[in-house]
């Protein structure tokens, strides 16, 4: 069994009226079957509203299902005595970087984790140390989060959730509110938690550039799975994303109407360097 | 000509020690009907300038004119300069309170004292402007999807019937189908109502497909100023101050490094097409 695996994992939303009367249901994970190995780095795509957060509370225990089963590092989430283990050994990093910070210092902003969680204090301070060293935080250690920019923020929360030690980190679209560099500079962190520290990573996002890089992606819509695969495979179905109203990376997009137009150019390209190849094999 | 800048400066905290010049010497002339992005790096000055477009914030040193005139005029009437001179903050959709959609729309021309058959007027016609649909005006605001939130959001702003509309970042954080939703709605204002649009945007891609000039700021002042072409040539300098061109100019310029022929200055995905179809031709 893999390090995330869901069967048939269905979550409805139910609105009650005040007399406690059902108003409406709406079903936000729709049969969901996944089954993600331990450290790879996966992506989900999708709409808003498609079911990608939904799914990702599930992993952390922040939701319960309305059926199907959900295991988390072969735990199953939905046994109250596995909720406490399921959060070590699944962190989150949510969207707003401002929403998940408490502390008036970077470093103590990140010992909160594992003070929680009862590391002893020795050891607390170590993690501190390697966590913002990873994101490349150390410098602004003994500085106010309040002067950081939505990058720096953003990281000082990925360190937060690695100072926890988790198996698997959930990134639900870390990178929404950042500029171009925030972007790129958390993205790398996530990348190099996952390939030294060998962090199983799922990655929610709808930049499709963001994608090109994981193991495996998974497409969400109205709940369901709609498509899974490499990124090339993905990628290479460019109509079928296009039906769903779904972006294609813009190397991906070129390639694709550059073919359409009669140049011979293989499917499924994902970067510049790669469509360059290709054109320049066209002469 | 819609807004002259004169030497515009502006400075935080001064005096203290977090003094900030987060403006230095802007010197812009805005035409009407124009469609104008603002590109820069988080704290390069781009929300700063925009706001003392419709004057809420005021230059510590220079002036703004607006239709000639000087807008730090003791008898001008800055409260019209707002209503001619829209502003859509970013994510503006935190700023819808009302309890239905219509009621939320209507707050702004009913604060410029008119009456309500004419607020209610506008109201309608600025919700029909967005494309919202009639059977949602009712509905409380809370429920809709981000890029629904949005629309409501840019109607309130439109109801104000403004001459020029500045957007900042109007797209974060939307899917991409909301991002395409809320930019083709701009573009179709700026060509149906003829609205001068300004708006700040960090997608190089959006900026290339949509505006006709582009204004780069860069450490508090204008670094560059003209067409998206002769802008994004410039994109050696543009990363060095961590902005970037759009993904295609960088293919552009390396396939002509290998001997292609193409069209160096094309930046969007359909120019980019042709040139590379012709140079095969």
């Amino acid at each position: 069994m893999g390090i995330i695996k869901t069967k048939g994992l269905v979550h409805d939303f139910i609105r009650r009226d005040e007399d406690d009367n059902v108003e409406s249901i709406t079903t936000a994970l729709d049969h969901v079957d996944l089954d993600v190995k331990e450290g790879q780095f996966i992506a989900i795509l999708g709409h808003n509203g498609s079911g990608k957060s939904t799914l990702a509370k599930h992993i952390n225990a922040l939701l319960s299902a309305t059926e199907g089963t959900i295991w988390v590092d072969g735990m199953d989430v939905s046994k109250e005595e596995n909720v406490i283990p399921v959060r070590k050994s699944a962190g989150m990093v949510f969207q707003n970087p401002d929403n998940q910070i408490i502390a008036n210092i970077v470093e103590e902003d990140v010992a909160f984790g594992p003070e929680n969680i009862g590391v002893p204090t020795e050891e607390i301070w170590e993690r501190v140390e390697k966590s913002l060293g990873a994101v490349r935080m150390t410098k602004y250690r003994n500085h106010s989060p309040n002067k950081l920019s939505g990058g720096q923020k953003q990281r000082v929360a990925i360190a937060g959730v690695m100072a926890m030690e988790p198996k698997c980190i959930v990134f639900d679209e870390p990178t929404a509110m950042l500029d171009p560099n925030g972007r790129k500079d958390v993205l790398k962190a996530a990348h190099e938690l996952n390939k030294t520290k060998g962090v199983t990573v799922l990655l929610i996002t709808h930049y499709m550039e963001e994608v090109v890089d994981a193991d495996y992606v998974y497409v969400m819509e109205n709940g369901k799975i709609i498509m899974d695969g490499t990124p090339r495979e993905i990628f290479s179905r460019v109509e079928e994303l296009k039906a769903h109203r779904l972006d294609v990376p813009q190397m991906t997009l070129l390639a694709h109407e550059l073919r359409q137009a009669g140049l011979p150019i293989p499917n499924g390209i994902l970067t510049r360097e790669e469509l360059i190849e290709a054109i320049m094999k066209v002469k | 000509m819609s807004i002259i800048l004169d030497k515009v400066n502006y400075s935080y905290s001064e005096g203290t020690a977090y003094h900030v010049q987060a403006l230095k010497d802007i010197n812009l002339k805005i035409e009407d009907g124009e469609f104008i992005g603002i590109i820069g790096h988080t704290g390069s000055g781009k929300s700063t300038l925009i706001q003392h477009m419709n004057g809420l914030i005021k230059a510590t040193s220079g002036g703004i004119y607006f239709h000639g005139q000087d807008i730090y005029d003791e008898d001008f009437n800055m409260k019209e300069l707002r209503s001619r001179v829209g502003l859509v903050f970013q994510y503006p959709e935190h700023q819808l309170f009302e309890t239905t959609i219509f009621d939320d729309v209507c707050f702004g021309p009913k604060n410029l004292g008119l009456d309500k058959k004419t607020v209610e007027l506008r109201a309608f016609e600025a919700l029909r402007n967005v494309g919202f649909p009639h059977e949602l005006f009712y509905q409380p605001p809370f429920d809709l999807s981000g890029g629904q939130k949005r629309r409501v959001a840019i109607a309130g702003v439109l109801a104000m019937k403004p001459e020029v509309l500045i957007l900042d970042e109007p797209t974060a954080g939307l899917d991409p189908a909301g991002r395409d939703e809320i930019l083709g709605l701009i573009s179709q204002m700026h060509k149906e109502l003829g609205i001068t649009i300004i708006l700040v945007s960090h997608s190089m891609e959006d900026v290339a497909k949509y505006v006709d000039r582009i204004i780069v700021m860069n450490q508090g002042s204008v670094m560059y100023d003209g067409v998206p072409k002769d802008v994004f040539r410039q994109y050696k300098e543009l990363e060095a101050v961590g902005l970037a061109a759009p993904q295609v100019t960088y293919l552009m310029h390396e396939l002509q490094e290998k001997g292609l022929p193409v069209d160096v200055d094309a930046t969007t995905v359909e120019e980019a097409k042709e040139s590379i179809l012709a140079a095969f031709r």
